[in-house]
């Protein structure tokens, strides 16, 4: 067990190592330049000396090449350099917005699977019947269905119908954790039903696979009641292959929440994201870029971690 | 739903007809079960599928009661209507009668049948492998049905299931208790399926071909349990199974499936010895026996088994039928014997020819085993260095030698390395040791352009024609495609002529080229399969359990056909198979692997009639044969235990573990192959003792 997760975080740094080379050339070939769009939002035309004068103390004037070994001498101690534009330490700007953003994943993870687990099961077990149609046609809008577009409908419907509308401010889990559900759940509910359209699909489907399963023939010539061969038989073996889905589509949930945080006006990464692309803020959306991936790397440990303790197949080593 | 209303329907017509027996007379055993006209449906699509017709058996107390066919005669299905476990009601009715105890469970309705399935009527099933669930303990499995109808606690339970598993001969208990299937070999697991079906002592339980996915040493030990425990629990047992000789070993009575029907039913003797039907008879005749001498040629049953979708009319197996008359076309009424021996046939068979044919064939001369071999292969060794470390020595320096125009037949256990020979020799794998001498050449060092020499030459026939075929090529573009590569037909209309001549040779119409492989039966298959390899006019085929997938009426078509062509066109074969009888109707010298080594190589007569190797002699003893319900009651010696793990052979002699004669010698030193004739080695150290 130790080995095994010793050697998963060995193999999360030539991963890490790789995205953060792709994201900084990537950038680099991009065209627009900090200095300028900062210069120019101040106002006026910007001199090329005061531009160059500029770009000399924030470093950019150096040879690619050495710019990017400074990147990564940054990035083993931790240190993921200065906003350009603010000129915080970035690691501060993103710590500041990470716990909403995760608070909101992780709460349209949890919608998602509570309500993926039991429809994708009864669609499984109904296969072909009225309900299973009606799951499916639900999982398909879930699908089809941009989450910025449901989100904000469902914010609308709220508020016309019940007159409601999510808390403003920024409410601690610590202090004031009913208070956090109502400002994050209605995002979460949003992201968390494509989320949970995908989930649907694949807890259906193996559900169906494993009701032709010879242990669960085995389970029924043993004279189980339907319910117990459901509940024992059919639905752990059926979420093997769900759990590993949740951990693939966790980067998807991660996409959408970087639009549904403008929608629901939530000071998240993704919000700190579009805003550094608007400034062409290389440094923020590097540092961005590199946490979201070891959040990544993260959650499929997770998952596999998850899968082991199910599966007595699965030794981790 | 549907299905029960219907049964409930036909039953009341049923019932007026067949006075149900349900009490015991005074000297019978009690009778338990008993099946009448059942029929079972399957809708699909576009028709209703009649797969099981009027079938009826019954069995008592203490009895084996045998179901045998080839596949798709509906005995399989039988069996789980019986159960009532078909799938769907939507798509499948049945209709019939079924008494448990003298009371009809086909009218109950189906939360009264959840209470009888597992406590008096268990099933046990083919596939030990996937039959139990994966995430469960053994204990759990095995205490599920005790909870569910005898309300038994946690600890009851488990005290049960420990007698249970002690029962069926598992060591260890209380351990297995806490342990998953994955961590027990496939005959342990069969014991776990056999506790199950046993947790609420039974009054039936039935066994859908319970030993066919297991090596035979263990099929014995299987078969013998379950036996035994019929004996001493006094309960009935359903027997299906394909395997004729199975039935000869343990059946008390047994009932012929074909084409969904009955044909014939007797006790075991009955129906072995005086067969009616001349579907057993050509059955019978069909199966490769151990213990008469080969016959020269297999008497095959013509043509297939009918599709279920397209039974004939009348007697279904009168396309087939040697002695089929105009009247066959007409409905056959299953007629009683006045021993009790029933069967369907309006010419039934009076003497029962195969014993008394007298083409039983001549030991090949023995220059023929004396000639320069084809292949000689010395020192064969192949290691499989695993990626968590360890090592599989899956064969450990093997020395063999395929006779010119003759056949070496490789038998063995699952594991053993026999494939492995077949795959390495065949160049898909780079052996680790050893040569192997083709021609002159040494195949296993031979380079890029002179391998593609001996491609051509050195054929090969895989086990599952179905997917070893490309299913998006016509027949015609398969057997084809390496005439074109190989330059053996310069353009396609030369190839095309070719193929037709291919097919000929293996005896398939022509028009099967048009054909993709979905649409040919496993026979036709294989036919195809063998046409590949001789399109390359090779010297030497290797065969990879060419002849197991297949039904024995087709299985013996295709071993007459490996025959008739290595008299024809000379070739020699590597045929490598697991069923001996097999082996010895086919081969000309026969090597025995065990654990990677060649434990006794010899010619037929030397291996089958005098094997000195106690595996081989173990071997031979726990292959039934249709000729042991004469000898029923003598025991038979079961090998003890499982097959060890390749990754850990044991030390010395790898058959110690398991063998009755071991001594401490035996665990120290790999036993040097002792030559007791020209032909025969053999690797034990007690080779020498009679």
């Amino acid at each position: 067990m130790i080995r095994y997760l010793r050697n998963r975080l060995l193999l999360a740094i030539p991963t890490l190592l790789g995205v953060a080379t792709l994201i900084f050339f990537m950038l680099n070939v991009l065209p627009g330049d900090t200095v300028e769009t900062m210069l120019r939002a101040e106002g006026g035309n910007p001199s090329v000396e005061l531009v160059a004068a500029e770009r000399a103390r924030l470093g950019l004037d150096r040879p690619l090449i050495v710019q990017y070994g400074d990147f990564l001498a940054g990035l083993a101690t931790l240190d993921l350099g200065q906003s350009h534009w603010t000129g915080k330490p970035v690691i501060e700007e993103v710590m500041l917005r990470l716990p909403i953003t995760l608070q909101v994943a992780v709460l349209s993870m949890i919608v998602a699977i509570a309500v993926a687990v039991p429809l994708g099961t009864i669609a499984g077990l109904y296969q072909g019947s009225a309900i299973d149609y009606a799951i499916r046609i639900f999982a398909i809008g879930g699908i089809a269905l941009p989450s910025f577009w449901f989100g904000m409908i469902i914010a609308l419907v709220m508020l016309w119908s019940f007159n409601w509308l999510p808390p403003l401010g920024s409410p601690s889990l610590m202090t004031d954790p009913m208070r956090l559900l109502q400002q994050l759940i209605l995002p979460a509910i949003a992201v968390g039903y494509r989320y949970s359209a995908i989930l649907i699909r694949m807890m259906r489907s193996s559900v169906i696979d494993a009701l032709h399963e010879d242990y669960v023939r085995t389970a029924r010539a043993k004279g189980l009641r339907v319910a117990r061969i459901v509940w024992r038989h059919v639905v752990p073996n059926s979420l093997l292959p769900t759990i590993t889905m949740i951990g693939l589509e966790f980067a998807l949930l991660i996409g959408s929440l970087v639009v549904i945080e403008q929608v629901f006006s939530l000071n998240g990464i993704g919000r700190l994201f579009i805003e550094a692309v608007s400034r062409s803020d290389f440094i923020v959306i590097q540092g961005i870029v590199i946490v979201l991936t070891v959040i990544f790397i993260t959650v499929n440990l997770l998952v596999d971690l998850a899968y082991a303790a199910i599966d007595p197949r699965i030794e981790l080593g | 739903m549907y299905s029960e209303r219907s049964g409930m329907m036909e039953m009341g017509e049923v019932m007026e007809q067949v006075p149900a027996k349900t009490g015991a007379s005074d000297d019978a055993p009690t009778l338990l079960l008993s099946v009448r006209n059942l029929n079972v449906q399957f809708r699909t699509n576009d028709s209703l599928v009649h797969i099981v017709r009027d079938v009826s058996f019954e069995v008592r107390a203490g009895e084996i009661l045998a179901l045998v066919g080839e596949s798709g005669c509906g005995k399989s299905v039988s069996s789980l209507a019986v159960m009532r476990l078909l799938s769907d009601p939507k798509t499948t009715r049945f209709t019939g009668e079924a008494r448990l105890l003298g009371k009809d469970y086909f009218a109950l309705p189906e939360e009264d049948m959840r209470r009888l399935r597992g406590r008096d009527i268990a099933m046990i099933f083919q596939e030990p492998m996937t039959s139990l669930n994966p995430l469960l303990t053994i204990g759990r499995q095995i205490a599920e049905p005790m909870f569910e109808h005898l309300r038994l606690t946690a600890s009851q339970a488990q005290v049960r299931a420990i007698d249970l598993l002690t029962k069926v001969g598992i060591t260890d208990p209380e351990r297995r208790l806490t342990q998953y299937p994955h961590e027990l070999s496939g005959g342990m697991r069969q014991r776990v399926m056999i506790a199950i079906a046993l947790a609420c002592n039974p009054k039936v339980i039935i066994a859908d071909e319970p030993t066919t996915a297991l090596d035979v040493t263990i099929q014995a030990q299987i078969l013998d349990l379950l036996q035994s425990l019929v004996r001493e629990m006094n309960v009935g047992l359903v027997l299906i199974t394909h395997n004729l000789a199975l039935v000869a070993r343990y059946a008390d009575r047994v009932s012929v499936m074909y084409a969904g029907k009955i044909v014939e039913s007797g006790t075991t003797r009955q129906v072995l010895e005086t067969p009616r039907h001349r579907y057993t008879e050509g059955l019978l005749a069909a199966v490769p026996r151990l213990d008469v001498p080969r016959m020269a040629r297999l008497q095959s049953i013509p043509g297939q088994p009918p599709s279920p979708r397209n039974f004939p009319r009348g007697c279904a197996f009168h396309p087939r039928c040697p002695a089929a008359s105009e009247a066959c076309r007409s409905q056959p009424e299953l007629s009683a014997t006045d021993k009790g021996q029933r069967y369907a046939c309006i010419h039934p068979a009076t003497a029962w020819l195969a014993t008394t044919q007298t083409n039983t064939a001549s030991d090949p001369a023995n220059d023929r085993l004396v000639r320069a071999p084809v292949l000689q292969v010395r020192g064969l060794t192949k290691d499989f260095h695993l990626k968590r470390g360890g090592t599989v020595r899956a064969i450990q320096g093997i020395d063999l030698d395929v006779p010119e125009g003759g056949t070496l037949g490789l038998v063995g256990e699952s594991g053993c390395g026999k494939t492995t020979v077949a795959r390495t020799l065949l160049h898909l794998q780079a052996a680790s040791a050893g040569t192997a001498t083709f021609r002159g050449s040494n195949i296993l060092s031979a380079g890029k352009s002179e391998l593609l020499k001996l491609r051509q030459k050195i054929q090969v026939v895989y086990q599952d024609p179905f997917t070893s075929l490309n299913p998006r090529h016509r027949i015609g573009q398969t057997l084809a495609e390496p005439l074109l590569v190989h330059g053996l037909c310069v353009d396609k209309r030369a190839a095309r002529a070719r193929v037709e001549e291919l097919l000929d040779l293996v005896g398939l119409p022509r028009d099967i080229a048009e054909r993709y492989p979905h649409q040919m039966s496993g026979g036709q298959r294989q036919r195809v399969g063998i046409a590949r390899a001789l399109g390359m006019k090779p010297e030497l085929i290797i065969c990879d359990e060419p002849v197991s997938a297949l039904d024995v009426s087709i299985q013996a078509q295709i071993m007459n056909l490996f025959a008739d062509l290595q008299n024809k066109l000379g070739l020699s074969y590597l045929f490598i198979a697991h069923d001996l009888a097999v082996v010895r109707h086919i081969s000309d010298v026969v090597a025995v692997m065990y654990l990677g080594r060649v434990m006794e190589i010899g010619t037929r007569a030397e291996l089958f009639e005098r094997p000195r190797h106690p595996y081989t002699r173990a071997l031979l003893a726990a292959v039934p044969s249709l000729g042991d319900e004469n000898r029923k009651s003598q025991a038979h010696a079961v090998v003890k235990g499982d097959l060890p793990s390749p990754l850990n052979p044991p030390a010395g002699c790898v058959f110690h573990t398991r063998c009755p004669i071991a001594t401490d010698a035996c665990r120290s030193t790999i036993p040097p192959a002792v030559a007791l004739s020209q032909t025969h080695r053999v690797a034990c150290i007690k080779a020498e003792c009679p």
